[in-house]
């Protein structure tokens, strides 16, 4: 089951520089593992104590998983999984 | 230093103005490596707060492809204060994810929604560092 991961530039000294991984996985969750396996250190940037982390972004085929099942989101063959830091602030 | 034409930068504090006292917030897009800002794309504050914003994540997923397919980037990220100074907080400092980014700040503390003077200041974000930089503004065509 193989999941095309886009990264974005900021985490792009986990993958060596590459902007797409490949993943494997029947939930978000198992994809982020795979990736975390060929490209270590880049599982902590995304997760914190077990949920993603509150400002990075990740779509499984353009719907935000926050709208889905977040980390338990079912992904299939040939899905799109995209990540994203999110642009935020606060006075 | 940041160079920007009149139009665009109209364009920001008009945005920072009409939101008030919510935060407004958008990118100026340019082509990759050429430090031009030149497409304003105002952004919805999926926050609608005083003290906070973020970008609506789904509308950010589509403007960031477009980027892509144009191959542009986000060469401006701004946002208001509409209570405080135009100075990075410290959760835009924390936040702050594009290091070849000008973070544009416009304050509408003293304006609100009205025509009196905003503050407009740019600022490199790095790694945790801020450092202001000069605001260039340029006559359109020129």
């Amino acid at each position: 089951m193989a999941v095309e991961v886009r990264i974005p530039t900021i985490l792009r000294t986990y993958t060596g520089g590459a902007k797409a991984v490949e993943g494997s996985g029947a939930t978000l969750a198992e994809v982020i593992d795979s990736v975390e396996r060929t490209n270590p250190g880049i599982k902590p940037r995304l997760l914190d104590g077990g949920d993603l982390r509150r400002f990075i972004n990740v779509y499984v085929n353009d719907e935000d998983v926050r709208f889905l099942g977040g980390l338990a989101t079912s992904v299939g063959d040939g899905d799109v999984v995209v990540v994203l830091p999110a642009v935020a602030g606060g006075a | 230093m940041l160079r920007i034409s009149q139009t665009v930068y109209d364009d920001i504090v008009a945005h920072a103005r009409r939101d008030h006292p919510d935060e407004a917030c958008g990118i100026v897009a340019g082509p990759a490596g050429s430090d031009d800002p030149v497409r304003f794309v105002p952004m919805t504050n999926a926050e609608r707060s005083p003290t906070f914003f973020r970008f609506d994540s789904t509308e950010q997923l589509k403007v960031w492809r477009e980027l892509d397919e144009r191959d542009q980037v986000p060469v401006v990220i701004y946002h208001s204060h509409t209570a405080t100074a135009a100075y990075p907080s410290r959760t835009d400092v924390g936040l702050a994810a594009e290091p070849d980014a000008h973070y544009v700040l416009v304050s509408t503390a003293e304006s609100g929604r009205g025509d009196g003077p905003v503050e407009f200041r740019s600022f490199r974000i790095v790694e945790g560092e801020v450092t202001e930089e000069e605001v260039e503004v340029v006559r359109d065509g020129s």
